[in-house]
This record gives C-alpha cells, sequence and structure tokens, in this order.
C-alpha cells in the first residue's frame, strides 16, 4: 500500500506530461529507418512530441494497417502501398508525398569488381549477381529494368546467374558476405557520409522509373496534428533534407 | 554496468522476452498437461486426429502462421469479433497477442515431451496405485506427475528456448513496436538492419549464453535424477 501511495504521484506526473506531448507510432520501411533513426532526435527536440519507431517491410505493413495496426504515419519504401491505402480510405486523402527517392547501385565490397561504366555486366565474367526480388521489393524490380535495357535479363536468368535476396537488405547481405560477386543495392545502404568503399556503378536515373518512398497518416490515428505536424517537417525542414540527402536519397525539389 | 552495455530499448526488448518465455511456458503447462495426459492415455479414435493438430504449428512457416492469427485476431477476424462482443479491445499488436500466438506456435515442444514421459509411466503404477484405493486425481498427481518430472523439465525448456527465439510469428503479429511487442529477438533484426552488428551480437550472445545456460541446466539435472520409469516392468 505504502509502495503504490508512493508511486501514484509519479504515475500522475507520467499521464500528466502524456497529455502535452504525442507519442507517434511510425511504420518505417527497412531501408530508410537507419535514417529515420538519426532524424528522430532532431525532430523530438524541435516538437516535444515522441516518436516510436517500427521497422519492417512495406507489404507487411500494409497488411497490418489493414488489421487495425496502431500507427500514426507510414513510410513506405514505394508509392504503390500508400496510393492503395489511401484509395482503401485508410490513408488521410491529401497526406501522401514522396519523402525520398531511392538511387540503385551495382555494388562490390572489393575494389577493381565493378567499372564505373558497369561493363562488367555484358562482359559476363562474374560468378552470381545478387538483387531483390523483383515482384516486391522496388529496388529490385529498378534492377530488373536496368538488366532488361541492357539486354541481359534473359541470358542471366538462363544462366541461374541471380541470387534473389527477399529484400534489398538480403541483396546487400549476399554481396557483403561475398556470397555473390556484386549485387544491385540503394546507395543508402553503401554511402557512408558521401563516399562508398569497394567499386561501384551508378546506372543511369533513365534506365529505370524512380524508386519513389510515399509517406501518408493513417485514418485512425488518434494524433493527426502531431502526425501532420512530423510530415511537413520531414517535407520542409533544412536539416531533415540535409539527413535524407546525406544519406544517398534524392528529394522532390 | 549493465545499462552501459545494452541500450534502453534492448533492455526492454530482453524484458518483453523474458516475460513472453516465462508466461508461456506456464499457460502451456496448465493446457498441455491435461491434453498430453489425454493423447497418452486414451483408446479414443480422435487421438491420431489430437496428436496431428497439435504438431501442426511446425509445419507452417512462422510469418505465415503470424498472418493467419493477424488475420483471425484483427478486427475483421472471429477472435477479434470475439473479443469485441467481450467488449475487449483484439489481441493484435499488443502483449496478450504475442502471448496468444506463442502458446499455439510453441505448443508441440510442450505436448510432444510431456506425451512421451507419461506414454512411458504406464498403466500399471497406476493400477497398482488404484489397488490401493487412490484417486484417479490422487493417481494422476501422485504418481503420474512425479514419474513424469523429466518430461515436464524438458517441455518447459524447449518451450522457453524455442519463445526467446521466435521471430517470424511476433513480427507479424506484434508490430514491432517499441515497448510493447518489439522482443529481444526482433531487435537483433533491427540491429543488422541498420548494420549495427556490435548491437546485434551483443543481443545475440545474451540470447545464446542465456539458453545455453538453461539447457545445460536442464540436461544435468535430467541426469542426475534416474529415469523413473526405467526401472519398472
Amino acid at each position: 500500500m505504502s509502495l503504490l501511495s508512493r508511486m501514484l504521484p509519479a504515475l500522475w506526473l507520467l499521464t500528466a506530461t502524456a497529455a502535452q506531448c504525442d507519442d507517434l507510432n511510425i511504420a518505417v520501411a527497412a531501408n530508410f529507418y537507419g535514417t529515420l533513426q538519426k532524424m528522430a532526435p532532431m525532430f523530438e527536440q524541435a516538437s516535444g512530441d515522441h516518436l516510436l519507431l517500427s521497422s519492417g517491410s512495406s507489404g507487411q505493413f500494409y497488411t497490418q494497417i489493414h488489421e487495425s495496426a496502431p500507427f500514426d504515419v507510414f513510410l513506405s519504401a514505394d508509392a504503390d502501398r500508400p496510393k492503395q491505402l489511401e484509395s482503401d480510405k485508410l490513408a488521410v486523402a491529401g497526406s501522401r508525398f514522396t519523402y525520398a527517392i531511392g538511387t540503385l547501385v551495382l555494388w562490390s565490397p572489393k575494389d577493381g569488381v565493378v567499372d564505373h561504366d558497369g561493363k562488367v555486366l555484358k562482359a559476363g565474367r562474374f560468378h552470381m549477381l545478387g538483387i531483390a526480388e523483383p515482384r516486391t521489393a522496388p529496388y529490385g524490380a529498378a534492377a530488373q529494368q536496368v538488366l532488361t535495357a541492357l539486354g541481359l535479363w534473359d541470358r542471366l536468368n538462363a544462366d541461374k546467374k541471380l541470387a534473389v535476396g527477399e529484400n534489398i537488405n538480403q541483396a546487400w547481405q549476399f554481396a557483403a558476405t561475398g556470397n555473390v560477386d556484386m549485387a544491385f543495392v540503394a546507395l543508402s545502404q553503401v554511402s557512408k557520409d558521401g563516399s562508398i568503399a569497394g567499386s561501384y556503378w551508378l546506372p543511369a536515373q533513365s534506365l529505370y522509373a524512380p524508386i519513389e518512398q510515399d509517406a501518408v497518416i493513417l485514418e485512425h490515428s488518434a494524433h493527426q496534428k502531431a502526425a501532420a505536424a512530423f510530415l511537413k517537417w520531414l517535407r520542409q525542414d533544412p536539416q531533415a533534407i540535409a539527413t535524407i540527402k546525406a544519406a544517398g536519397y534524392h528529394v522532390r525539389e | 554496468m549493465i545499462g552501459s552495455l545494452y541500450s534502453s530499448d534492448d533492455l526492454v526488448a530482453l524484458w518483453i522476452s523474458l516475460r513472453l518465455a516465462t508466461l508461456t511456458v506456464l499457460l502451456l503447462l496448465l493446457l498441455c498437461t491435461p491434453l498430453a495426459w489425454w493423447l497418452a492415455t486414451t483408446r479414443s479414435r480422435l487421438r491420431v486426429i489430437g496428436e496431428a493438430t497439435a504438431a501442426l504449428p511446425l509445419v507452417l512457416p512462422p510469418t505465415v502462421l503470424g498472418f493467419y492469427l493477424l488475420l483471425f485476431l484483427g478486427p475483421n477476424g472471429w477472435g477479434g469479433a470475439l473479443m469485441h462482443a467481450l467488449g475487449l479491445r483484439p489481441l493484435s499488436f499488443s502483449f496478450g497477442g504475442l502471448l496468444f500466438g506463442s502458446v499455439l506456435y510453441s505448443m508441440p515442444f510442450m505436448m510432444q515431451p510431456l506425451q512421451n514421459s507419461f506414454q512411458s509411466v504406464g498403466v500399471r503404477m497406476l493400477e497398482i496405485a488404484a489397488t490401493l484405493r487412490a484417486t484417479p486425481l490422487d493417481r494422476f498427481f501422485s504418481v503420474a506427475v512425479p514419474l513424469a518430472r523429466r518430461g515436464f523439465i524438458t517441455g518447459a525448456a524447449l518451450t522457453f528456448a524455442h519463445t526467446l527465439g521466435e521471430f517470424g510469428v511476433v513480427l507479424m503479429l506484434g508490430g514491432n513496436i517499441p515497448g510493447r511487442t518489439q522482443t529481444a529477438s526482433i531487435a537483433i533484426f533491427n540491429h543488422v538492419e541498420t548494420f549495427d552488428y556490435a548491437g546485434a551480437q551483443r543481443l545475440s550472445l545474451t540470447l545464446l549464453l542465456t539458453c545455453f545456460a538453461l539447457l545445460l541446466l536442464v540436461y544435468a539435472t535430467n541426469r542426475r535424477t534416474p529415469d523413473p520409469t526405467a526401472a519398472q516392468v
């Protein structure tokens, strides 16, 4: 009893402060999780709200949001699922925008494996090439578009030279552990403060459709105001934009 | 000391995992003891169906099981509708939901050892107890349970370890929410996803050593207690 009576004022304080600042549950695509982790303290300091980050695959989040998952904001790895949620009336109409545009890179952790023009692909002197699953992962779809544009897609498939990871992180792991010679990965995965360890090729943006990553506010969120403030910050704050760019993404100017 | 070794998120995740594993063991002990006893002693034709059903959670890939549980427990599923009718919140994305999923997912790991050890107790000892006028309940608790203690120990240890390592079900059903449904195994996954291998290794090592110590203890205990069912017949 005495313990409870001593704890009561503390509990009251906790609930009292909770009334003033919001806890925002953010469902964030795995590829942006690390970047958002760096950005969260900036937003928390500016707004006083607290961000709870849940990392996962966009498909998994899409399913979970359909089952009333308690997320306020969804930062997807693509544009399709946020659009779908909008037409499902599960996302707030008009809240959707592209917070980051991904860049595809052909990468090897070793120097001298990938040349700056990607000629290594046509030469075909490699054992295995890693990509993410094109049917579910946006970077996988982009890799397929690049390989198709180069006229290599069918041949690589016929030769069984493609190692397909479930998502872009698995494609990265294939290459980083040396199990494939090189892999199509996200620039954000291999760029550290603007430089890349190993060898790489950046395919021209004309070879693949832009990898747009969209954000939406979810309809059932009880923190609509705080969620809108967060998305506005993500879109406009110079420090936020600089962090997104430094992580290897573009933003829509 | 501990605070500097783990981040606060990691500590919370470890605590959630520990609570989840302990409660899963307790619930499964309550649930599986009568069921395993029935499976071990019945001559009903339903027995094979029961055995097959109890082993089913081993078959489905964990994320698939998690997906079906999500549909079942969500507001549009039967489980969610039942909770709603009872005036309760749906279990999905809550600790209760994780517990529900874990109990189902780890059931074979409790059921099999219990059923095996009940079977090796055999009917003879119980018949002897019956001639001494022990009631069925008394026979069960003073004869069968002590004789089957190895099954209880093994089942509890396997269930605990299996729940600690659970990933797919809790990720799908729980939603990876820090402080609520983010278990240690999911926290490890997050560390790997963000290339924080040091953080991942710290947590992995913690889980491995915990489970190793636990299993070591269990198998050492099992070794020292001679199999009580071996000498009979």
